[in-house]
């Protein structure tokens, strides 16, 4: 790995060595290292593209990397990533994509993510998306994810695009069981000519499963930002939607929140807004020092942390 | 010392011909301690906003040491020692009481912004990693706003209605907190307020009804001025 490479795996995953753990990092269409431990296995997919990470039931504590980096113009890369999560294991999962690209053509990654957690099982997922490069070449990314939840298992899914990216179409799709917790926090920040796509489909089966759907974000100059969280209740449970945006320059922000019930004791909430950042906000921060372009970047800040 | 000189103020894009503000006259000097009260709509906040730069006069002059400030942003004004606190301060996603009073001290030691926070009877531990947003109190934001302008190292501060809103107990603080401030003497006070303890602290209480400053004088005797003074309540006593 050069420094480029290193500096993206810091980007995406906070990557400053080779991870502890089990981890897989994939550079331009390629496993380039790899790593099991005793509880945790990754393989090569034998039918396509991709690795499968299964998890021994009851681990707890561990981690697993699998950062993707893209450093060439002119490539799509294309990648099926499965996780067994075994029953009441807990695990920390952090998945990203960097694209740096030099060129005029396009670099693309659409990476597909299934998750499966076993009964009592949690994990942490945390993606990152990147994008830079000198070249005009545009820089996609298109993930999918696909979580089923079984009883009492819970996940955390937090993902994060801030700035790079040119476009990007992210599709989430979820199964919550039982007694299971479902939290996605998505943040994302677009630029420029940028366009973004979020579609979510959320369905509560089992009973009293809950999800919780947290979307911030912030549209500047002329991107487009368009949301659908859609969150369907089959049973008793519990749902909320919060779409929050700030809208700045010409940029075009669309919600579209979806929530269905088809049973008496669902309970759903959306809850969606979108504004320019409130002057009062930024006379205050002036007053204590800070310049117009300060309070507005301090503002951005905390909205995304 | 502070002057503003035949202040006027109609806001902008406003048909109304009343001005908020009518030639305002007034001179503050450094390091004493002011009362402003009358009326609600009588232009209390307003004169604090144009004292800030929130709120630019339609004509007149403000002058501190002298130099003309009238045209100084909010900003340049803040950095000249200028401090303001709100009457319904603002809320923020996303950013920490820790945050905002690390702002407010200008970045520097943040650990120090904790015992404002103690002073205005928040325990630090419990606050400073709380966001600014509307899942805090009404009172708990209000005494965070106190304490924001409190640790910041202002030259004059402007406090508006600091007791709205807030409960018995944290009120006793807040007057010891401005005892102390007044007999510091380090710093130019102006305190929007229409409590009677706060008055006993002032060097001079400033009276603003419908848009003009009605009288500044010392405490002594004011209130039994001001009940006198106004006609309506002379009429309803005589209804009566
Ligand atoms: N930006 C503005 N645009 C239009 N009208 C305004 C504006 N700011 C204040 N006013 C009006 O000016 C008058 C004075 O308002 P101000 O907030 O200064 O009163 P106040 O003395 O602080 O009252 P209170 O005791 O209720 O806080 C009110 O009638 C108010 O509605
Ligand atoms: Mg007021």
């Amino acid at each position: 790995m050069n420094s480029l490479d290193k500096d993206l795996l810091i980007k995406i995953a906070d990557l400053h060595e080779v991870p502890q753990g089990a981890y897989n990092i994939r550079k331009n269409g390629e496993g380039v290292e790899r790593h099991s431990t005793a509880n945790i296995e990754i393989k090569p997919k034998a039918d396509k593209p991709g690795i499968d990470i299964i998890v021994k039931p009851g681990t707890r504590g561990e981690s697993v990397h699998i950062p993707v980096i893209i450093t060439a113009e002119g490539l799509e890369d294309l990648v099926y990533n499965t996780f067994y999560i075994g029953d009441h294991a807990d695990v920390l999962i952090v998945a990203g994509c960097g694209i740096h690209n030099p060129g005029k053509t396009k670099a693309q990654h659409n990476g597909v993510h299934k998750f499966l957690l076993g009964k009592g099982a949690h994990i942490r997922y945390v993606e990152k998306h990147y994008g830079e490069g000198e070249g005009t070449g545009e820089r996609i990314l298109n993930p999918q994810t696909f979580l089923e939840l079984d009883e009492e298992a819970s996940a955390e899914l937090e993902m994060v695009q801030i700035r790079g990216v040119d476009s990007t179409k992210r599709e989430t799709k979820a199964t919550v069981g039982r007694e299971a917790h479902l939290l996605i926090t998505e943040k994302m920040l677009t630029h420029g000519q940028q366009l973004a796509e979020s579609e979510m489909t959320v369905e509560l089966t089992g009973e009293n499963a809950a999800v919780q759907i947290i979307s911030r974000s912030v549209a500047q100059e002329k991107s487009k930002q368009t949301f659908y969280p859609r969150v369907t209740g089959f049973t008793k449970c519990r749902g909320h939607v919060q779409c929050d945006a700030i809208i700045m320059d010409q940029a075009t922000v669309r919600a579209i929140p979806e929530i269905t019930a088809h049973h008496a004791d669902a309970q759903l909430i959306h809850e969606a807004a979108i504004g320019r950042i409130a002057g009062e906000q930024l006379i205050k921060l002036m007053t204590l020092g800070l310049s117009e372009k300060e309070a507005e970047e301090t503002i951005l800040q905390g909205f995304m942390k | 010392m502070l002057e503003l000189k035949s202040i006027s103020y109609l806001p902008e894009g406003e048909k109304k011909a009343e001005p908020i503000l009518r030639d305002i006259n007034l001179l503050l000097e450094d390091n004493h301690f002011y009362v402003i009260t009358g009326p609600n709509g009588g232009g209390k906040s307003s004169l604090a906003k144009i004292i800030m730069g929130i709120y630019r006069p339609t004509s007149g002059k403000i002058l501190l040491d002298g130099n003309d400030i009238t045209d100084l942003s909010i900003t340049e004004r803040a950095r000249l020692g200028i401090g303001y606190a709100f009457q319904q301060p603002p809320r923020f996603k996303g950013i920490t009481v820790e945050k905002l009073l690390s702002l407010s001290r200008g970045n520097k030691c943040v650990g120090a912004g904790c015992n404002y926070l103690f002073e205005v009877g928040l325990c630090p531990k419990d606050y400073e990693q709380r966001e600014v947003n509307a899942s805090l109190s009404g009172g708990e934001l209000k005494r965070i706003e106190i304490a924001s302008l409190l640790s910041r190292d202002c030259r004059i501060a402007v406090f508006d209605e600091p007791e709205a809103g807030i409960d018995l107990w944290s009120f006793n603080r807040l007057t010891d907190i401005f005892e102390k401030i007044q007999q510091r003497k380090d710093v130019t006070t102006i305190i929007i307020s229409h409590q009677e303890r706060i008055f006993k602290l002032a060097d001079e209480i400033i009276l603003v009804a419908e848009g003009r400053i009605q009288g500044k004088e010392a405490q002594e005797g004011f209130l039994e001025k001001v009940i006198n003074k106004c006609d309506c309540r002379k009429e309803c006593q005589e209804r009566v």
